[in-house]
């Protein structure tokens, strides 16, 4: 029901509808932007890219043929923004980026408890994994995507979609391993 | 285990994490239901799969939401574009479109609010009536009331199968004493309310691992 609002607001978009895009916006910006903050770890970045991910959206409305669900459509341009402004990125501020995360993280108080806790342990994992990894992760159980969807959104066949959360999941276990938890997996 | 029966359930585990999330086609989905039934080492891994689709979820609810001016700056950004002429569409999907596009923004307006009104009423009349069921359902003493203040006892998070009707999940909800305190969350979770007491993690475990085995229960995850 809501794909077809969707691309009927798209359609609408494509005729330069700004209310229509104001409810695409209001619908989907929140989800849009936890993915892309999810890939660039930076909210002022995240916050940036949201409007250029619309902007684009405003400016391809009339291209887009419906061939996948408008939300799909709109995670693979912010995959691609997201990337694009990680590859801008001099090398060496992201270097001094993630480690003044590793020191924050080091004093948050959810590591500490997360010593105790399974699940908290299991989010900081979760945040530990790769850029690849995070992707898959976060496109399959929070965007809820299928196989399918996700190899349209990455851009890669669906097999190579399977083996990457298989991969993901085994890190995951590593990850978790050398936290102490051993999940007695893979 | 012969090489085809390995190749088979490493095709199945694959399928796992989409299980989980409810994104298989109908044949996949009762291929796994199966291979788990069938196989309790691949019961334990989709045990762990939920773990983290649950976390994963957590994890990203918690991650915030833009300002208000992200707003803003789309619409400046808007504004400086250049003006727009309308594209022609030959196809049957862009002729529909082009015939709701034709609708008035008042038009569209008054039927996106009543749309959102009708969700917001229908899932306000489900939860009414699943709460109520429960409470009537139960013994209840003049002096006590059985449903406790908000925010006391121990809680799951809860996914129902698609095919559980409401009448299924007020049973179910019924025979186990539970009640529903908020929900439907994202991925269309619920947050049941197993005890009126808080419990130990070990008892609250107990009681999730022996919902796994419900097949009322798509999906479940202890919560606070």
């Amino acid at each position: 029901m809501q794909t077809t609002s969707d691309e009927v607001l798209i359609a609408r978009i494509a005729g330069g509808d700004r209310l229509a895009m104001q409810v695409l916006f209001a619908r989907h910006h929140v989800r849009v932007y936890r993915f892309v903050l999810r890939l660039v770890r930076n909210e002022a970045t995240a916050e940036d890219l949201i409007s250029d991910v619309f902007l684009d959206i405003w400016r391809q409305a009339g291209k887009f043929e419906g061939r996948s669900a408008v939300s799909t459509w709109m995670l693979g341009i912010a995959r691609f923004k997201a990337l694009s402004a990680l590859r801008r990125k001099p090398e060496q501020e992201l270097d001094e980026e993630t480690a003044k995360r590793i020191e924050d993280e080091a004093d948050d108080p959810e590591t500490a408890l997360a010593k105790k806790d399974k699940g908290a342990l299991l989010r900081e994992c979760l945040k530990a994994l790769s850029a690849e990894h995070r992707e898959v992760v976060d496109l399959v159980y929070y965007h809820e995507k299928s196989v399918e969807e996700v190899a349209g959104i990455v851009g890669i066949p669906e097999a190579t979609v399977k083996t990457r959360m298989f991969y993901a999941r085994k890190k995951l276990s590593e990850l978790l391993k050398e936290r102490g938890i051993d999940r007695g997996w893979p | 285990m012969n090489t085809v029966e390995k190749e088979t359930q490493s095709e199945i585990e694959a399928l796992l994490p989409w299980h989980a999330a409810g994104t298989l086609s109908r044949a996949d989905a009762r291929r796994v239901e199966e291979a788990l039934a069938a196989d309790p080492e691949l019961a334990r891994r989709y045990a762990l799969v939920l773990d983290e689709f649950g976390e994963t979820i957590h994890l990203n609810e918690t991650l915030g939401a833009p300002s208000a001016h992200a707003m803003e700056k789309l619409f400046a950004k808007i504004d400086a574009e250049p003006a727009r002429r309308p594209a022609v569409s030959l196809n049957l999907g862009g002729r529909i479109a082009e015939f709701f596009a034709g609708l008035s923004p008042r038009t569209l307006a008054y039927a996106g609010t009543a749309a959102a009104i009708a969700i917001l009423l229908q899932a306000g009349i489900i939860a009414t009536v699943m709460m109520k069921e429960v409470k009537t359902g139960g013994y209840e003493t003049a002096s006590a009331p059985t449903n406790p203040p908000p925010g006391e006892g121990a809680f799951t998070l809860i996914r129902f199968a698609p095919q559980a009707t409401q009448d299924d999940v007020t049973k179910f909800l019924e025979a186990n004493k539970f009640s529903v305190a908020s929900g439907p969350l994202a991925g269309g979770l619920y947050k049941v309310r197993v005890s009126a007491a808080n419990l130990p993690k070990s008892d609250l475990g107990a009681i999730v691992k022996k919902l796994q085995g419900e097949k009322i229960v798509n999906f479940v995850a202890t919560t606070e």
